[in-house]
């Protein structure tokens, strides 16, 4: 694919990644009709893998990041936008689940929301994409919390048009939460820029280490990395941060569930790493103060009381919210871990979680069109109705557990190892045990779905049509894929763990 | 005495951190939706404090280039909030939006009532 | 309705000065306090204004729902599309040394471009605002 060539669109290939979303929601806005905004919105979510793959292999073979001066303003003045391993890497992840899940929007969409709202829907799509890939590709600590409130206010529409009144509580409580979260994250902002006086998040990290030399300052810089990291906490869903999530995901439509799961709380990630890593150097960070301990405990207890939580859930839709509160705990594991295997564990759980929870969101996604409900009493026995569907969700569940051959086991494996290397035995016997309480949940869903008597509704359905299907198996077959031929993930999470790691202080 | 001053100097922190404590503790004590939302507004409201106050210079104008001014404020701080105040007001009037869809829906603002009609949305 | 003459002449008699006030906030922005954010919101009050005093109706007549929501994507279009003529200029995004010989006059035609988007949307979006809550629970 890097043979491909861009001529003179080749050095703005970083500003288009925001532009062509952007350029994209403003006609579906004009269009005003359901599948013409459908048509846009697929062919805007297909151009941009291209640019992001595209991206990313130019910085995997040179070596150096790809910087965009916007308005062509020198660094520590304009806002930059930067592409290097780990951004191209979590860039690229976005853009292929915006894209692949496509075809599922337009049956989705049109059984989901009403006609009035559809073309509005693909606009706040294309917007949530815009701003998902900006947090990720800007280089300016400011910009980024404008990228996250723009996906943010774009996710709580996402939601609140959910069929179920209950989904705009849930949108609600997202607003408050997420906004509490996003104007932490601002806080921190604004006492790094106070200490440093600049945004750039390179230019701020190099004036960091003079800054936290003098004791007046330092107190500044303890103080917003406390904020930036319990803000950022917020709206990734760290454990017990995480009260907004599994609503949000249980009463959005089908198609914002799958969409989100993927990637909303991965750009989050992305941030996070982004300021602990490139900004702060886990000198400071992890190693001066407890936060790397403190982390670690909350991970470990994410992948434990929600994984318990989604055991006892009988809506599987809030069954798999948990799920994936137990996961993020995973990635953060190895982030607080912090050495090479950790941290190539955990990028590649973003992607390997972003591939399974999108398949797994998009089954349930399929069995709702057809059945209209996803709790446990509704859908029993829906796999003798729906095999393929069914069969596709047990293959990413397989993954989720972490079965070997699939990609699940690929980062849990390092996440064990990282444990191994420094020295936390313990760490690992709790990872293989929380993964046990997965094999439960999802070995419930699985019982009620293949061996119960089909139900009332469930008796009714049918196969799901194939634009559902082709998208479902593709990430079905990924998550196989994915657990033998790791080049894509581990290759470049390891090179971008390294870079990260470079920067240590 | 010390103290005092270091109080005196930094009056504009406290008055920061007062409003953001008082928004967040009406978020979180408050069950009425519409006065959850003036406390995040005010929580909002105390970082633009925090961002303005260090950028003003007193007797500083705006930055514009003149021969007769030596003295200007920094206006980035200025540009940044104008946005977050941009954000603050989607934020706001899309929660808004929010509630007046939920008293439809259920009749009412208050969380607990809501809670009540529907035990199973908490 | 037929009672407050004072307020109907008196809001007809400001109504047009309100508008001028927002053009001169809108191009006294780049020598001055104003912009687009600030001119957008008062061209917007007018409109509210209006409809407050001559009933939404009326209001409507002189700004078609139609044409506000349009506002909303038009004036983000503009911006979009001052920073893609860069682009197409051969120059970076939102760089808008392209748009005139000189630099500087350059950057101001570029400026005055942006804000004029910003207004359109700031009005729109206000606008648009007013009349979706004005209208919940009537129509």
């Amino acid at each position: 694919m890097n043979a491909l060539s861009w001529g003179a669109a080749e050095p703005h290939l970083p500003i288009l990644v925001v532009v062509i979303p952007l350029v994209g929601a403003l006609l579906t806005t004009f269009l005003r009709n359901g599948f013409l905004a459908w048509l846009v919105a697929t062919l805007v979510a297909f151009t941009l893998p291209f640019i992001t793959i595209h991206l990313l292999l130019t910085v995997l073979e040179t070596g150096q990041p790809i910087t965009y001066k916007i308005g062509n303003w020198e660094a520590p003045f304009g806002i930059v936008y930067r592409v290097d391993q780990l951004s191209g890497y979590v860039l690229s992840v976005i853009a292929i689940i915006g894209a692949v899940i496509m075809p599922f929007a337009r049956r989705s969409v049109v059984a989901e929301i009403d006609e009035r709202a559809r073309s509005w829907y693909y606009t706040m799509y294309l917007l949530c994409l815009a701003g998902l890939l900006g947090i990720v590709i800007t280089g300016d600590a400011f910009n980024a919390f404008v990228f996250l409130e723009v996906s943010s206010l774009a996710t709580y529409v996402l939601i609140a048009l959910g069929k179920n009144r209950r989904a705009l509580l849930a949108a609600y409580q997202y607003l408050i939460m997420g906004t509490i979260g996003a104007t932490l994250y601002v806080v921190g902002v604004g006492l790094l820029y106070v200490v440093t006086g600049t945004l750039n998040f390179d230019d701020m990290a190099s004036r960091l280490s003079a800054a936290i030399v003098d004791p007046g300052q330092r107190n500044a810089v303890v103080t917003a990395l406390g904020f930036m990291v319990v803000g950022l906490s917020l709206k990734l869903a760290l454990f017990p941060m995480h009260m907004w999530l599994p609503n949000a995901y249980a009463y959005a439509p089908s198609f914002a569930t799958a969409f989100l799961a993927g990637t909303a709380t991965k750009a989050a990630i992305y941030l996070l790493v982004r300021v602990v890593f490139s900004v702060f150097g886990v000198g400071m960070t992890l190693e001066n103060l407890p936060i790397g301990e403190v982390v670690i405990v909350l991970s470990i207890a994410a992948m434990f009381l929600a994984s318990i939580s989604a055991v006892f859930e009988t809506n599987a839709k809030r069954m798999l919210a948990y799920s994936s509160v137990a996961q993020i705990g995973y990635i953060t594991l190895g982030i607080a871990i912090a050495n090479q295997a950790g941290l190539t564990g955990s990028l590649a759980h973003i992607a390997n979680h972003a591939v399974m929870k999108t398949a797994l969101f998009l089954a349930l996604g399929a069995v709702f069109y057809r059945v209209g409900s996803v709790l446990y009493d509704d859908i029993s026995g829906i796999g003798r109705k729906m095999p393929l569907t069914m069969a596709a969700f047990a293959i990413a569940g397989l993954g989720l557990m972490g079965t070997p051959g699939t990609a699940g086991f690929i980062s849990k494996w390092y996440l064990a190892v990282a444990a191994i290397d420094d020295g936390m035995y313990s760490v690992v016997f709790l990872i293989v045990a929380s993964s046990l309480i997965s094999v439960v949940y999802i070995g419930r869903i699985t019982e009620v779905v293949w061996f119960r008597e089909p139900s009332k509704a469930a008796a009714q359905a049918k196969e799901a049509p194939l634009s559902m299907l082709i998208p479902l198996w593709l990430l079905a077959f990924a998550t196989v894929y994915l657990g033998f031929d790791t080049r894509a993930t581990v290759g470049t999470a390891s090179e971008a763990a390294k870079v990260l790691l470079e920067g240590v202080r | 005495m010390e103290m005092l001053e270091t109080f005196a100097a930094h009056y504009n922190y406290f008055i920061t951190i007062f409003l953001m404590i008082s928004g967040l503790f009406i978020v979180i004590a408050r069950g009425n939706l519409i006065k959850k939302l003036v406390g995040l507004s005010l929580f909002q409201t105390s970082v633009y404090l925090l961002y303005l106050t260090p950028a003003k210079i007193l007797g500083g104008t705006a930055p514009i280039y003149d021969e007769s001014y030596k003295l200007y404020s920094n206006p980035l701080p200025h540009v940044l909030m104008l946005t977050a105040i941009v954000v603050g007001v989607a934020t706001l009037s899309l929660g808004l939006a929010l509630v007046v869809r939920i008293k439809e829906a259920y009749g009412t603002v208050e969380e607990d009532e809501i809670f009540a009609k529907d035990p199973e949305a908490e | 309705m037929r009672l407050d003459l004072i307020l109907r002449v008196g809001a007809k008699l400001i109504l047009p000065f309100i508008l001028l006030f927002a053009l001169y906030v809108q191009f006294h922005g780049d020598y001055g306090p104003g912009g687009g954010f600030q001119a957008g919101v008062i061209a917007a009050g007018m409109v509210i204004l209006y409809a407050i005093i001559f009933g939404v109706h009326a209001a409507k007549r002189i700004a078609p729902p139609i044409m506000v929501e349009m506002m909303v994507p038009m004036g983000v279009a503009i911006f979009t599309g001052a920073g893609i003529a860069g682009l197409l200029m051969g120059n970076n995004f939102l760089d808008y040394t392209g748009f005139a010989h000189d630099y500087l006059h350059a950057h101001e035609w570029g400026i005055l471009i942006v804000e004029l988007g910003v207004l359109v949307t700031v009005c729109g979006t206000m606008v648009a605002m007013f009349y979706a809550f004005v209208q919940r629970g009537r129509s």
